[in-house]
């Protein structure tokens, strides 16, 4: 008891006191003479605490490493979703510009949409796109990207459409050679799908190399072809002139490059609803 | 308390503070540090009662609140109380409890933390009860509880129980 009454005394006076007062003054010679104790003991403990501190140090740095990995991780993971989302608005963009252009056909309503399902096998030159009679597609409706001509809608759900490539092997697509008036039909090459030929051209046509080749778009009394006139088709890498032949061969290379396609739009002659 | 206790606790009460003030302080696990002098009171409290344990917690709160620059009395005040009611806790233990050491250092350090934060409250400065009891009673709780049975055994050996003491316990009641 007493102890705690001098206790609460010693705070009383202390806490009452000025800086000059005698508990302060003896606090400070208390401290003078511990000085040289603490020093002592901080100058012998200084290896271990330095060993402590290392440890503590290493075992810090150990977990700074795991937690600095996992944010490489994910800072990673965010890099690649900025640039796909960057890539992604590259080629919404491409498509708009291309919808608000002069190069876009007139009286046909675009339905943007993704591919969903690239070609199953080189045999089978189809996809599928995201977007179906519910977004008002319907069947051979033509589908194009800002580059050029992609197929034709052959068949179609509420949500989805299946578009015959220009590559396939039934697609057939009449054209023309802009510049020189030359027609004929595109279709897919002998050799592979990564090249169309245009047939059906007149031998005294002229058509030379990088010639661009276009939908011809023609009209026959109530019929009319199943492309608008004027969508790019590809540019003419080689022009062959047989004698046994009865028409030019004319080799095009597509300016869509049918094994990257993401986007495309579906031309449709109605008012389509969002897809 | 025997003649030899006179010489020894004061001995070892210095030794502890030293340690404390000069190492042990250096020692921070999140914003606390282990408590060897609080520690050491409850210990020679719970093994020779109230008596030593408020005049040991008497002058190792002193010898801390000088070395420490800090308001005079408000450690020697904590600790002579928790030195007084640790030795009555440790008759009362010694019979009931399996874990004596254990059991009265976490309550004197829980006791201490309180009892120092509402001291300083009173005389005008305050911590955060977050940072009060997270960061500071937690980790210093773990390490005292960490320190105290090795500081309890070699106080056992430095003061062996007196005669009177060995025979209260072996006939109990």
């Amino acid at each position: 008891m007493a102890l705690v009454l001098v206790s609460l005394a010693l705070i009383t006076v202390y806490f009452r006191e000025s800086s000059g007062g005698t508990l302060h003054s003896a606090q400070r010679i208390g401290v003078s003479i511990l000085t040289p104790f603490e020093v002592a003991g901080e100058r012998v403990s200084r290896p271990f605490r330095d060993a402590y501190g290392w440890t503590a140090d290493l075992v810090g740095a150990k977990s700074d490493n795991e937690r600095l990995r996992e944010e490489v991780q994910a800072l990673r993971k965010q890099v690649i979703q900025n640039e796909t989302a960057a890539e992604e608005n590259k080629r919404l963009q491409k498509m708009l510009n291309y919808i608000g252009g002069s190069r876009y056909p007139v009286g046909f309503t675009a339905v943007p949409t993704q591919v969903i399902q690239k070609p199953p096998n080189p045999y089978a030159q189809q996809i599928l796109v995201h977007a179906g009679t519910s977004n008002g597609v319907k069947i051979y409706d033509p589908v194009v990207t800002q580059e050029g001509l992609v197929g034709i809608v052959t068949d179609v759900t509420s949500g989805t459409a299946q578009v015959r490539l220009l590559t396939d092997q039934a697609s057939a697509v009449s054209a023309e050679v802009l510049g020189t008036g030359a027609s004929g039909i595109v279709a897919r090459g002998p050799s592979d799908s990564s090249t169309l030929v245009l047939n059906r051209v007149p031998k005294d046509e002229v058509v030379t190399e990088g010639d661009l080749v276009i939908t011809s778009g023609w009209q026959s009394g109530p019929l009319t072809s199943l492309y608008p006139k004027g969508i790019p088709i590809g540019k003419v890498s080689g022009v062959s002139r047989r004698d046994v032949d009865l028409y030019t061969r004319i080799q095009v290379t597509p300016l869509v490059d049918f094994g990257s396609l993401d986007d495309v739009i579906v031309l449709t002659a109605g008012d389509p609803k969002k897809p | 308390m025997t003649a030899a206790d006179v010489f020894k606790a004061p001995g070892l009460l210095l030794l502890a503070a030293l340690l404390q003030v000069s190492v042990l302080w250096t020692i921070e696990v999140s914003n606390g540090h282990p408590d060897l002098l609080l520690v050491l009171v409850v210990v020679l409290a719970l093994v020779r009662g109230p008596l030593l344990g408020s005049v040991a917690g008497f002058s190792a709160g002193l010898f801390l609140d000088v070395a420490t620059f800090s308001t005079l009395g408000i450690s020697s005040l904590l600790l002579t109380l928790v030195g007084y009611w640790s030795g009555r806790l440790g008759s009362i233990m010694s019979k009931s409890s399996p874990h004596p050491p254990l059991l009265a250092v976490g309550l004197a350090t829980i006791a201490v933390a309180l009892g120092s934060a509402f001291l300083h409250f009173v005389l005008g400065s305050t911590v955060g009860a977050s940072e009060l009891l997270g960061r500071v009673l937690l980790p210093t709780l773990v390490l005292n509880l960490l320190l105290a049975y090795p500081v309890h055994r070699l106080v056992c050996r430095l003061f062996p129980r007196t005669t009177r003491a060995a025979r209260e316990v072996i006939v109990p009641g």
